[in-house]
């Protein structure tokens, strides 16, 4: 009997075959810790655990991305505490600036097949996408893992998600994820890891923005064949592979030559509908941006729709690009200047206003389309705001009509 | 005897601590236990006492990863949680902070809010309106780390991971 690609990658690492179900301890690849969580998981390891030390500075990187640059006083010193903590320790630090933590591992190949990621952050799912098990852990498990270097899992189950077809005009990979949100519901895949099939042509930014949303379902990985563009960017371990004796769960199939555009609506990322259901719906802001989509295809696809247009006077829209590679790419053509004339605000590459802290804090009332992960109540400000999160072609369709528009119609 | 407290499906973590409350927004001196479910309901924030039971449907935990979510919980000495299912990080939070957590469907069909019971976290047993349910027990090795208080302290007493071989 074969084993999902899950159960090869934390087979490889403890060195023996595991089963679902079984707990384990296993030494992850890499664990990350982000401006938002680290400093109190640094205080976990230094004060409750003990650790003068990390048990092995090279697994460990931390990114300045949520909150950054710092907001105020108190964040700032939260940053400082990082810094001096990345120094003292000997631990790699990317700073303000360069990007969303899931966009940088992927970018810096520390993401990369067959590895197994934590981080303190449940959208390292995102891993996924080349291969890699990434999952998303609270403060004390990453802290343990600093000072131990190491982390227990429960080996999860696997659900197969079989895909045919393509996109159809209009549609795109969040589209897919949202709709895998409206079938599976956002406890749908709880304790299991994911693989998604029938996707080998699929390039790695679409891979990202799916694997980001497994997290959605409840997943604990949402992990895709080391195939098509992750083949040829990454060195592929010869042990992972897809077996098709292995034993999944549960099988889903999806076709893409019938999926319409889908928006998630106030407040549950699994609360979707057909673009169809909310189309006139007036808008405030409209957040082009996050690990789910901040990445230049992103950018690319909102900028022809903007092209020589203004967005609706009524409609602030910001652009938080995932990483500085991507807003450079964005600018090496005239995408972020077709942006920028269209109207939009840009943001240092990063969380942006995804969680609410900063750059761009929703108010009272506000309703803002997010190409985003996740709406739920006050997540973006005010409780009394309301977030849609659909794709970046149907948020710069939003941007020029200032209601929620279908960029089919244009 | 403690109250029970009642709540539906889906409880993200925003609703348990909303972001804005994270402990790093805090002012000096405040507690992110002040926050819990501050917005989602109120008087739970204002009238919960240590001991008090939380009694939830589906996927209870659902969203971030913020641990101090179950953290507030902790610190507001929550005597359980029991519920249909809960999200995945959420309970392995739980179980690491040494909350003790329960998956007893018959239970939470069984309460009202406001309800009163006697919870013995260490073998499972609930009483109820007379009745005593039985909850089916943690896995060993996540009740070897509840009864640890968490897995900190877990760690520190036995310099190892529950189940461990330490070669
Ligand atoms: S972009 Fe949003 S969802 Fe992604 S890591 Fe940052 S805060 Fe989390």
């Amino acid at each position: 009997m074969g084993q999902t690609l899950t159960e090869q990658i934390l087979s490889n690492n403890i060195g023996r075959a595991v089963a679902p179900g079984e707990l384990i301890i296993v030494r992850p690849d890499v664990s990350m810790g982000h401006d938002s969580l680290s400093p109190g998981i640094i205080r976990t390891v230094q004060q409750q655990l003990g650790a003068a030390k990390v048990a092995d500075p090279d697994q460990i990187v931390l990114v300045m991305d949520h909150v950054a640059p710092a907001s105020n006083v108190s964040v700032a010193n939260s940053h400082n505490e990082i810094r001096h903590f990345a120094r003292e320790q000997g631990i790699r630090l990317f700073e303000v600036g360069r990007g969303i933590c899931h966009q940088v591992l992927v970018e810096e190949k520390l993401a990369r097949p067959g590895r197994i990621i934590v981080g303190s952050d449940s959208h390292s799912t995102s891993y996924g996408a080349v291969g890699a098990f990434g999952t998303g852990m609270g403060s004390t498990d990453i802290a343990l893992s600093w000072a131990t270097g190491k982390v227990w899992f429960r080996v999860p189950e696997t659900i197969r998600i079989d895909v045919s077809g393509r996109f159809q005009p209009g549609v795109d990979a969040k589209d897919l994820a949202l709709k895998l949100g409206r079938e599976m519901g956002i406890g749908g895949a709880t304790y299991a890891a994911i693989e998604y099939h029938g996707l080998g042509w699929m390039p790695m930014n679409m891979r990202q923005t799916i694997a980001s949303m497994a997290i959605e379902l409840g997943a604990k990985a949402g992990i895709f064949p080391p195939d098509g563009e992750v083949a040829d960017r990454f060195d592929v371990p010869e042990w992972l592979f897809v077996d098709e004796t292995a034993v999944y769960t549960q099988t889903i199939s999806v076709d893409l030559d019938t999926l319409e555009p889908q928006i998630a609506i106030p407040h549950a990322p699994d609360d979707v509908v057909d673009l169809s259901e909310v189309i006139g719906t007036k808008i405030d802001a409209v957040f082009l941006g996050t690990c789910t989509n901040g990445r230049y295809e992103d950018m690319r696809v909102a900028a022809d729709l903007l092209a020589d247009k203004q967005i609706h006077p009524h409609v602030r829209l910001l652009v938080s690009p995932a990483s500085r590679n991507e807003l450079l790419r964005a600018m090496a053509d005239d995408t972020m200047q077709i942006l920028l004339n269209a109207g939009a605000t840009l943001t240092t590459p990063g969380c942006g206003p995804c969680m609410g802290r900063h750059a761009g804090t929703l108010g009272e009332g506000d309703t803002c389309f997010s190409t985003g992960n996740r709406n739920f109540q006050g997540r973006m400000g005010h409780p009394s705001s309301q977030i849609y999160l659909g794709s970046p072609m149907v948020a710069a369709a939003t941007a020029l009509a200032g209601k929620i528009t279908d960029p089919r119609t244009l | 005897m403690s109250r029970i407290w009642t709540f539906g499906s889906d409880v993200d973590t925003d609703q348990i601590v909303p972001g804005r409350f994270a402990p790093f927004m805090l002012k000096e001196g405040d507690d992110v236990k002040n926050y819990a479910f501050v917005t989602a309901n109120p008087a739970f924030n204002k009238e919960a006492q240590p001991g008090d039971i939380i009694v939830a449907a589906d996927n209870f935990g659902c969203g971030s990863s913020r641990e101090y979510a179950p953290a507030a919980l902790k610190r507001r000495q929550i005597g359980g949680i029991i519920a249909n299912s809960f999200a995945r990080i959420f309970f392995r939070n739980a179980v690491n902070l040494g909350i003790p957590v329960f998956v007893a469907p018959d239970v939470v069909a069984a309460v009202q809010d406001g309800d009163t019971a006697v919870l013995d976290p260490a073998t499972g047993q609930i009483t109820l309106n007379g009745t005593t349910y039985q909850m089916p027990p943690l896995p060993g090795f996540a009740q070897e780390i509840i009864t640890a208080g968490g897995i900190v302290p877990y760690v520190r007493t036995h310099g190892r991971f529950p189940g461990e071989t330490v070669t």
